[in-house]
């Protein structure tokens, strides 16, 4: 039994349970609406670049990709450009497979033990809803920019048809967030029924998961469901992307805070967990490295100064005494 | 190795995408938009329902109008005892018959384009 995911769902509702009690019922709008966003966007910033400097200073001294397909050889063997890239044109296609479409998780693979023997087979299915997943992920920031930006700029008012292409209802609905809600659901429901997975899962693969689909819902409900006034929403906004803060007249639902301070904790959160993979990506030393080191001599730049002592200078040390011992030298 | 450049200009990018809003609107203070009423509607005071509703559901009003009127013909829609007609053009427009005025104010600031002008025309502005 992995209780982990009780504790992190018990975590999630604490944390809304406390912006709906504290803005709604306290009535601290100003904590929650202008001071804790302010703080996770600098904390965000602050801890991700920090994050990334601290990579930046590891030694990758020797090439080390994982070597997916062949090797530079001889010239009539068929070099794998993009799966064994051994330049930096190659790292490059290799990178933007891997970020944009993830090209390794593709390539999933699940074992089992058929008869008497194991099995590997593939697996499309986490491919399937973590590319969902992300790329909902990423439209629904897209079109939270409305909010941030006035006047709203051409693009996000494009995307923003296209994500409602279907005109299913009014306000329309949006294909996003109904999608980015079912692949979270199927991410999480992937770590509590499969055994392996779930033996293997902590709280901080769940806590993520959870806060996520707590946004997605809240921001569900209030786009279709209990309401709230989207101008006021935007006054409050605009407030905080302009540094001319304030909470707007008659204030906003505690749902609205609630949704606010899910993405607040997230971002926060961000930098100090699992989900700095948005940044290291890029410096997975497996995949954007060339594959050259049968070509280039790589140097790692951190060794120390050694004294080398070369056999010349041995020799010359104690050429004397070697002849008087009858050994060779090399010169007389 | 050393990639500390490379490294640094990822993050600058990082940096600029990430606090586009702040750039972007480079900290001009917009104002919330205030929807006209016209004096029909200010002498009638009472929309269908109350302000409140009419300003967080009023699309959900009208997506119901257009169900009960187009698939079941009943036309009309009865509230607080009163009765309207449930029409876009002849109830609605009577009053708020001032579309940039007031439809477009808020529409326009949350960025919302309703389809409803596909197929209704508006009447002509008279101000």
């Amino acid at each position: 039994m992995n209780v982990n995911y009780l504790y992190s769902l018990l975590a999630v509702i604490v944390l809304g349970l406390i912006a709906y009690v504290g803005a709604g019922v306290a009535g601290f709008q100003g904590l929650f609406g202008i001071f804790i966003p302010y703080l996770a966007v600098v904390i965000f910033i602050a801890g991700f670049i920090n994050r990334i400097m601290d990579w930046a200073k590891s030694p990758v001294p020797f090439r080390i990709p994982s070597t997916c397909g062949q090797q530079k050889s001889l010239d009539w063997i068929k070099q794998n450009k993009i799966d064994n890239p051994s330049s930096t044109f190659g790292v490059i296609v290799r990178m933007v497979f891997e970020i944009v479409l993830f090209r390794s998780l593709f390539r999933n693979s699940r074992a089992e033990i058929v008869g008497e023997r194991i099995a590997y087979k593939w697996v499309v299915w986490l491919w399937l809803f973590a590319i969902l997943f992300h790329y909902s992920f990423f439209a629904v920031v897209i079109r939270h920019l409305r909010l941030f930006l006035e006047p709203v700029p051409v693009f996000i008012k494009i995307f923003e048809q296209a994500d409602g292409i279907l005109q299913v209802g009014l306000p329309g609905l949006f294909l996003s967030g109904v999608t980015l809600l079912a692949a979270a659901f199927f991410l999480l429901l992937r770590r509590i029924l499969i055994p392996k997975i779930n033996y293997i899962s902590l709280a901080a693969d769940y806590f993520p998961l959870l806060l996520i689909i707590g946004i997605a819902l809240t921001g569900i409900m209030m786009r279709y469901f209990t309401k709230v006034d989207v101008v006021k929403i935007k006054e409050l906004t605009m407030g905080l992307a302009t540094f001319h803060a304030g909470i707007p007249e008659g204030g906003i639902s505690g749902l609205f805070y609630v949704h606010l301070f899910f993405v607040s904790v997230l971002v926060i959160y961000i930098p100090f967990s699992k989900l700095m993979h948005m940044g290291g990506v890029f410096l997975s030393p497996t995949r954007n490295l060339a594959n050259n080191n049968r070509m280039k001599r790589h140097i790692n730049p951190w060794n120390p100064d050694v004294k080398f002592h070369t056999y010349e200078e041995y020799e010359d040390d104690f050429r004397e005494k070697m002849i008087e011992a009858g050994l060779p030298v090399e010169k007389e | 190795m050393n990639d500390k450049p490379k490294i640094v200009i990822g993050l600058i990018i990082f940096f600029a995408v990430f606090t586009f809003p702040f750039w972007y609107n480079h900290g001009t203070v917009s104002s919330a938009p205030e929807p006209k009423l016209s004096d029909k509607a200010k002498q009638a005071r009472q929309c269908v329902r109350d302000t409140e509703f009419m300003r967080t559901e009023h699309m959900q009003l009208l997506d119901e109008w257009r169900d009960t009127v187009v698939r079941d013909s009943e036309r009309i829609y009865e509230v607080n005892g009163k009765e309207y007609n449930a029409s876009l053009s002849n109830t609605c427009m009577d009053c708020h018959s001032n579309k940039a005025d007031f439809c477009d104010k808020c529409h326009d600031y949350a960025s919302v384009e309703p389809y409803c002008w596909d197929c209704h025309k508006y009447p002509k502005e008279k101000m």
